[in-house]
């Protein structure tokens, strides 16, 4: 029985490839990124002087830094081309309703209201630029906890709160993309969890971007106090075009003592995507971050959450899949720096490549002196499914001291014709005996989130390997 | 009058351009139980993954009749929905995908149906007292971390599940100690009687056999069938071994 590999040009996306026309009413400013646009963008949100400032002292900052140089190549990205601000001519609302009827189309065939019928605390959604829908339920919003656009509450209560936090973690210096984000950051979420407060079901927020050749800069700040608990999901997508789009978003997280955040990524973005992502905890005294992340779509993916163990006995971990097609170049790992006694990291990732797709893992785990009693332990699994694909794991460490225990494991492996074989004896075809090998080896994702997004994560796997095989 | 169920003509299968199987011939009728054996290397393994499809193994000349089809032209997943079943030397593992998922996946591929969850748990449970399989082996990864008794328990629970014609079972008695051999045995016996199935038992051991009912035996030597028979003989083999047969089929 010969064999014979087809491949197929790409997968079903039709239910996130449905784009909307830009209404009459979307208002959009120019391509490209100058002052002007800034200011505008600035003007547009009615930004409090020390934000406006800080916009404009972040593209400088941009205007100064170079490309990066180290990665897949975005060289398609040409931000003359990129529009930094769109919207609909349409206020945010909490009331599901109000939602412009073509936007509040997108988030239902995406199953957005359903979901936070269900099994949500609170959801906020973003369409292009502007968050259109912003709720949370009346049981946790009593417990204190705020959960709600960063326009809004930097005009509210938190307003200096957010002034102490706001790209304090990922500061605009970082580099080039994180410049960008300070200038014309726009949407995204601001989430306080006051002490004590655990919010047993999960917030979530969906990044919807729909406008062609437009950028996406959310910025994701999320404040959890001592003893707290939160499980933020986010989940993203976007039809795709032939220009390209750009995600620059940003995710600043702070974990107080004792406190723990869970914080869920279903990733989706079409494949003309560049997601040039940024997303870092802090972590305080026996607080721990628990980063759940799923990464299927984009074209170029830069993205490696860190974590900043500050307090004794502070923990993180990093639980991912990566699953990378044609075309698309997806490097993605993440960052742990040990600053403190006795703190930990757990890395447990996999990467599937599969007609030509390019995984990278790259992560760096840093022990400083004073983390003695540290542990840090990185394990990535890389299956290719085919010749043409290529997987790279790139580690780095950087152990300080002799009082800590460090290890690393990396396996690559390919489906076996004994495995699919095997399957294929009771009774399961070759596609399905792939794509339950593949739906596996991504179960370490799979099983740390709430059932309907696993079961969503479990069919996008499904989608990408239809045709997987001749 | 006896159905025949598969239908073994002239059958030449060559491995990496190795012929193994060189000419081999045989019947098996519905709910019949044979016993194929020989010394190591003589191709009773060739045959059962040939028969079953996989693509290693190339079929060079023959034909084999199965339920009534080629069943040489047929895709593996589709010899299984047809009625044919093998249970594997070394079962595969599969991190991350449940037993008991994969069993029912495998039956309602080879069904065509949904099966109902609470049905399947009930007879799965069933189907593992007879083995005296600890039911948290349902929950566990597919023959991950399982010990070489419990990869071939698994091998039968999944015999019992899926209720196929004709089972073809490779070895499955090798390196089990002697009460593991008795359990397997069983479920065996099990599915020999009350699913009225087929078998082919490939071995060159006798434990698995004391207590199950045998139609006829092949001693195959070399790629060839050597000697037919009955039960009996079995006695001869037990008593002097394959020597004879061997000394004959070099006679040709």
């Amino acid at each position: 029985m010969a064999k014979e590999k087809t491949y197929v040009e790409d997968i079903d996306r039709s239910l996130y490839d449905f784009r909307n026309k830009e209404g009459k009413d979307t208002y959009k400013l120019k391509a490209g990124l100058t002052r002007e646009i800034v200011e505008q963008i600035s003007d547009e949100k009615n930004d409090p002087e020390w934000m406006r400032q800080f916009r404009l002292r972040s593209l400088d900052i941009y205007n100064k830094t170079p490309m990066v140089d180290w990665g897949p190549a975005i060289d398609g990205l040409d931000m003359d081309n990129i529009v930094t601000y769109v919207r609909d001519n349409k206020k945010m609302s909490a009331n599901w309703a109000d939602v412009p009827a073509d936007i509040k189309d997108t988030f239902e065939k995406l199953g957005i209201p359903q979901a936070e019928r269900t099994s949500l605390a609170g959801v906020g959604a973003q369409y292009d630029s502007e968050l259109v829908y912003h709720n949370v339920k009346d049981e946790v919003a009593e417990q204190g906890v705020v959960y709600t656009d960063i326009e809004s509450a930097l005009h509210g209560p938190y307003a200096d709160m957010i002034q102490k936090h706001f790209m304090k973690l990922v500061p605009p210096t970082d580099h080039k993309f994180a410049a960008l984000h300070g200038a014309v950051w726009s949407g995204g979420s601001f989430v306080y969890v006051p002490e004590g407060v655990k919010v047993e079901i999960p917030l979530q927020s969906y990044f919807r971007l729909n406008s062609p050749g437009a950028g996406q800069f959310e910025h994701t700040l999320i404040i959890v106090d001592k003893g707290a608990y939160l499980h933020f999901i986010e989940g993203c997508s976007a039809p795709k075009y032939n220009v390209a789009n750009l995600h620059a978003g940003c995710v600043e997280l702070f974990v107080g003592e004792d406190a723990t955040i869970r914080y869920s990524t279903i990733e989706n973005w079409s494949k003309n995507m560049y997601n040039l992502n940024t997303k870092r905890a802090l972590v305080e005294k026996n607080g721990k971050v628990e980063w759940i992340s799923g990464s299927f779509g984009s074209h170029v993916s830069y993205l490696y959450p860190m974590s900043v163990l500050n307090g004794e006995g502070a923990r993180s971990e990093f639980t991912s899949v990566t699953f990378a097609g044609h075309g698309q170049n997806l490097d993605t790992g993440c960052k742990a720096v040990h600053n403190a006694p006795n703190t930990s990291s757990y890395v447990n990732t996999r990467s599937i490549s599969k007609s030509g797709g390019i995984s990278t893992f790259r992560s760096s785990v840093v022990i400083n002196k004073n983390a003695k009693g540290s542990k840090s332990s990185t394990s990535c699994q890389s299956l290719m499914l085919d010749d043409i694909s290529r997987s790279d794991t790139i580690p780095a460490m950087d152990v300080r001291t002799s009082q800590a225990d460090v290890g690393h494991e990396a396996k690559i492996g390919r489906i076996s014709d004994e495995a699919i074989f095997y399957m294929m004896s009771r009774g399961i075809s070759e596609e399905d005996a792939r794509a339950m090998i593949v739906t596996g080896f991504a179960s370490n994702v799979g099983k740390e989130l709430p059932l309907e997004y696993a079961v969503e994560m479990n069919n996008l796997i499904q989608l990408e390997m239809k045709g997987a095989i001749g | 009058m006896a159905e025949e169920l598969l239908k073994i003509e002239n059958l030449h299968v060559s491995v990496e351009d190795k012929e193994i199987l060189k000419g081999l011939s045989f019947s098996v009728n519905k709910g019949e139980t044979h016993l194929l054996m020989g010394p190591n290397g003589a191709g009773k393994s060739t045959l059962g993954n040939a028969l079953m499809g996989n693509p290693q193994y190339v079929v060079t000349e023959g034909s084999v009749q199965f339920a009534g089809k080629n069943l040489l032209e047929e895709s593996v997943d589709q010899r299984a929905k047809d009625g044919l079943f093998m249970s594997f030397q070394n079962p595969i593992e599969i991190p991350g995908l449940s037993l008991s998922s994969f069993i029912r996946s495998s039956i309602e591929n080879i069904s065509g149906n949904r099966l109902k969850l609470f049905t399947f748990r009930k007879e799965l449970k069933k189907a593992m007292e007879v083995l005296h399989m600890d039911e948290s082996y349902a929950e566990r990864d597919m023959n991950v971390g399982f010990s070489g008794g419990e990869k071939k328990k698994a091998e039968i629970l999944q015999l019992l599940m899926l209720k196929p014609s004709l089972a073809i079972l490779d070895e499955t008695d090798s390196g089990l100690d002697v009460d593991a051999v008795r359990t397997v045995s069983k479920g065996v016996e099990e599915y020999q009687k009350d699913k009225d199935g087929a078998l082919i038992i490939i071995t060159h051991n006798m434990g698995i056999l004391s207590s199950l009912k045998v139609d006829k035996v092949h001693v195959l030597i070399d790629g060839k069938i050597v000697s037919e028979g009955d039960a009996s003989l079995l006695d001869e083999i037990n008593t002097n071994g394959f020597g004879a047969f061997e000394a004959k089929a070099k006679e040709g």
